[in-house]
């Protein structure tokens, strides 16, 4: 693989808190290697910030590997960046050249409200997860862990939905700022698993109030979800969803 | 000698006999008591749920937006019980034996044992949690085997174990805050422990988004905060991981313990540049199929790919053939540097071996043609259906790496190298997870007990989740039944007043040094120090320059630091330069640890103490304890704990 320098300018949404109007500032950030990750590059432009004497660019990360779903921003207009299927912090700067502008800012929808510059809360998240994201098992109460044998293709359709960082680009990628992807994959890992039937019909009704009062818009399956996610979760996930809610709203207890 | 309040029996009886006569707390009384949980990765997540369900009140803590973001998010591999559902002849007592024998005999038995025992009810409640485990097709559990072990006892869930396991206890958590059990604080900070009368009784918490100090009582106060990896500033921890809190409870008298024994993980994505922010793991379940190697001329530059197979040097097949690519990591890691030392790295840094799946791809592709009856086929179609195979075991492991190094894994071996990963030091706790200070406790990464002087892989998430699943709930009955009279302590109190005016101060002359060099380019200079003096390889005289250079650090960060901002407001910069401050005072009490412990033992190599075949010498005679360091008016007294072997007849390690 061959390395390069560049020379860049950065296009950064700057808002002091969530009560500021915020605005776009432009910088220069030169020599930079296509080896770093992106984030590595906004560290090397708030470490020239700090020794100018000016506030550095918040934003939120934690492990850099992908994982963790901390990291966010919309990149040149797409959430987690120009590559397919990964967060911003494993976006490495070989996804640009020299003298582009890049366009940064924060994840926006109504329910994500702004916290400092590219820093949002997704309180909302755990919200609608405590409306009923959960198989109901208090500690010590398990039966051996091979006794229900799970369908193998079950068992990997229930990991791929539960694959979900929880990071929001369904979000923040969609028109209306709804929350199904994020929510149905929720709702699928725990449907297809015999652990989760007991409560699969309260717990669908219940995610999708949650998600509602929340302020997320509704779904009118454009799917940019899907085509954002880092995680890559289907959207036959949303299917399911409406499936399964069709099934507790209309069938008898 | 301290005491670690081992109960008496024999050593397979202790537990059982303990949670049959531990004190409890009735109902009625739980709901009166609270309890304060520092952290939400594994341990934490699963105590502050399982002490909620109990009937306590739990107030939840964590820095990150949400506890779901956890550092435990990001283990990979698995985690290991002793189910023998493999039938391979794996028990308790083997899982015992093999975490024993893999942290180099520097490890509690009587612990080591419980962990063992409950290992088995971590994979059941899990999986009912709804952990989407891998499974075989007859729709039953699927295991993997890891390093220092010849059984297959790891579960995991592709590359994302701790992931699922984060996100079941999560689950677990979130349902208690719905129940109104545990209040949850996400991005706040611990900066201070409130102790009165001899008790853990409260924290002092900074509200990051606002900056304002806030009172928290409890009757009592769990840290589960996870190691300090990151004092070498490069490592495989998230960016946030620090030692802070467990750093404050240790200025307040907490002993930390064996602070020296770090894991270097042996297969490490190689550092690229200056810029490197972070270090990326690449899971030792690579080591079950992949092979590694370095080419067996010094100063081979061919691509690998055109060094032929009797040119290469397999050198822990070569070294260890019973257990091969599988010896645990210290051993690893060390091989490889001596590898490099040695002039037979590859890359353009030199500071990195192979790791090859070639040989895996044509076994699996071969295999998969069999099973499918394809007869005559192709060695092209051989190999497709081999990274096929790879990519379902392993797919999000390959992706991670050419995503960060721009190189296909499935066509070209991975370069890889060494990384801080792991401390199994920590804050020093007895049989019931209860540190120094009396109602103060510490579980998973946080404290020290289980993994002695190197962990063995997949132990960490199995030891997180034991810690909050099935051990504090017992061990904190037997303190707070005696506390069923102590009302709450109000935040008016002088004790919390006086801690909050300390906090405050200090983070008052942090900002007001308004010097001219950064936060971080002090952090990386600590790492550089720690890394070269106090990492894979020490010796004395290394380790008394390391003690200067790291006191002359300090003096210089109080004196020059550069943090912008404000204290009232989001000023991630202020969070970061109070974390680096503690990481500068705990990295001399590491080298502190390391000069004091003359003998090489697991993570721990003093190059003095080494066989004439470069493993590491152990001292049992003189070194045979635990160093609990106690921190008094800025200086350390050691105490020792006498570890005693029962059971394990300690011996040199070998995995030859």
């Amino acid at each position: 693989m061959q390395h390069y320098s560049m020379n860049l300018k950065l296009k950064v949404w700057r808002q002091r808190n969530t009560n500021d109007q915020g605005h776009f500032e432009t910088y220069d950030v030169e020599n930079v290697s296509s080896e770093m990750s992106f984030l590595e590059m906004i560290d090397v432009l708030n470490e020239q910030l700090i020794a100018k004497g000016e506030n550095p660019i918040a934003f939120d990360h934690d492990c850099r590997e992908g994982i963790c779903g901390m990291c966010s921003m919309v990149i040149d207009g797409r959430p987690h960046g120009p590559w397919k299927g990964t967060t911003t912090c494993q976006l490495h700067m070989r996804a640009f050249k020299d003298g582009d502008m890049i366009t940064v800012e924060p994840f926006r929808a109504n329910a994500f409200p702004v916290i400092k510059d590219l820093m949002v809360s997704r309180s909302a998240f755990d919200r609608i997860i405590q409306a009923g994201g959960y198989i109901s098992v208090n500690t010590g109460n398990a039966v051996d862990g091979n006794a229900i044998p799970i369908e193998k293709e079950k068992a990997d359709d229930a990991f791929a939905a539960a694959a979900c960082i929880g990071c929001g680009a369904c979000v923040a990628a969609c028109k209306n700022a709804s929350a199904m992807l994020f929510l149905s994959a929720k709702v699928s890992h725990l449907a297809l698993l015999p652990q989760g039937e007991p409560e699969k019909k309260q717990r669908v009704v219940n995610m999708i109030a949650q998600m509602d009062k929340e302020g997320f818009g509704s779904c009118t399956n454009t799917y940019a979800c899907e085509a954002e996610c880092p995680k890559e979760i289907s959207v036959l996930n949303i299917a399911r969803l409406n499936r399964e809610y069709l099934n507790s709203t209309l069938s008898a207890d | 000698m301290l005491d670690a309040k081992i109960p008496s029996g024999s050593l397979s009886e202790k537990w059982t006999k303990y949670k049959g006569s531990v004190k409890l707390v009735n109902p009625a009384n739980k709901r009166k008591l609270e309890i304060i949980v520092v952290g939400t990765g594994l341990a934490g997540s699963s105590a502050a749920a399982s002490l909620g369900e109990m009937g306590y009140k739990v107030k939840a803590f964590c820095f990150q937006d949400s506890p779901r973001r956890a550092h435990s998010i990001a283990a990979q591999g698995g985690i290991n019980a002793a189910k023998n559902y493999q039938n391979d002849g794996d028990s308790t007592y083997r899982l015992f034996y093999d975490t024993i024998k893999g942290g180099d005999y520097r490890a509690r038995e009587a612990n080591v044992h419980r962990l063992a025992e409950v290992s088995t009810n971590i994979i059941d409640q899990c999986v009912a949690q709804g952990v989407p485990f891998a499974r075989e097709y007859g729709g039953l559990l699927s295991n993997r085997s890891f390093g220092g072990t010849q059984v297959q006892r790891t579960f995991y869930a592709a590359g994302q174990t701790g992931q699922q396991l984060l996100i079941g206890a999560y689950q677990a958590l979130e349902r208690q805050v719905a129940l109104g059990t545990v209040q949850m604080y996400s991005r706040h900070e611990m900066v201070e422990l409130v102790i009165i009368d001899g008790k853990a009784r409260g924290i002092i918490a900074r509200n990051l988004v606002t900056g304002e100090l806030e009172r928290h009582f409890g009757h009592a106060v769990l840290l589960c905060t996870g190691g300090y990896g990151n004092v070498f500033y490069l490592s495989t921890n998230a960016m946030g991981s620090n030692v802070t809190a467990a750093w404050k409870a240790h200025r307040k008298g907490a002993y930390f313990a064996n602070p020296c024994f770090t894991q270097i993980h042996p297969t490490c994505i190689p550092v690229s540049g200056d810029h490197q922010s972070k270090l990326t793991l690449m899971s030792e379940s690579l080591r079950n199929d992949g092979r590694i190697w370095v080419p067996a001329k010094q100063g081979d530059h061919r691509p690998p790919n055109e060094i032929p197979e009797d040119e290469r040097d397999y050198y822990l097949e070569r070294r260890y053939p019973a257990f091969g690519n599988l010896v645990p990591r210290d051993v690893a890691s060390r091989a490889a540097k001596e590898r490099c030392d040695a002039g037979y790295g590859v890359g353009t840094s030199k500071q990195a071996v192979y790791l090859d799946y070639a040989a895996a791809i044509q076994r699996y592709g071969k295999a998969e043609a069999s099973k499918r009856n394809l007869g005559n086929v192709s060695p092209e179609t051989i190999t497709q259906l081999g990274k096929d195979v790879v990519k379902e075991k392993y797919g999000n492991l390959f992706n991670m790496y050419e995503k960060i190094t721009g190189e296909n894994p499935y066509e070209v071996p991975m370069r890889i190298y060494p990384a801080v990963h792991y401390t199994m030091g920590g804050l020093w706790v007895d049989y019931e997870l209860k540190t120094s200070i009396d109602g103060l406790y510490a579980l998973g990464e946080a404290n020290f007990s289980d993994h002695g002087a190197n962990r063995l892989g997949a132990s960490a998430l199995m030891q997180g989740l034991a810690d909050g699943y099935f051990v504090i709930p017992y061990t904190l009955g037997n303190y707070l039944s005696d506390e069923i009279r102590t009302n709450n302590i109000p935040t008016d109190h002088p004790a919390f007043v006086e801690a909050e005016k300390h906090a405050s101060e200090r983070i008052n002359k942090l900002i007001s040094i308004n010097g001219t060099q950064t936060v971080e380019s002090f952090h990386k200079r600590l790492g550089k120090i720690i890394w070269d003096k106090c990492g894979m390889a020490r010796s004395a005289e290394g380790l008394k320059q390391a003690i200067e250079e790291v006191r002359a650090l300090k003096k210089e960060f109080w004196s020059d630091v550069r943090i912008p901002g404000t204290i009232n407001e989001m000023n991630p910069e202020l969070d970061k330069a109070g974390r680096v401050a503690d990481f500068i005072e705990l990295g001399e009490l590491m080298c502190l640890d390391a000069l004091e412990r003359n003998e090489s033992c697991g993570g721990h190599f003093r190059e003095e103490y080494q066989t004439p075949d470069g493993e590491a010498l152990r001292d049992d005679e003189n070194y045979m304890y635990v160093a609990a360091w106690e921190m008094k008016d800025d200086n350390w007294q050691l105490h020792k704990e006498a570890l005693n072997y029962e059971i394990v007849k300690p011996s040199q390690r070998s995995y030859k």
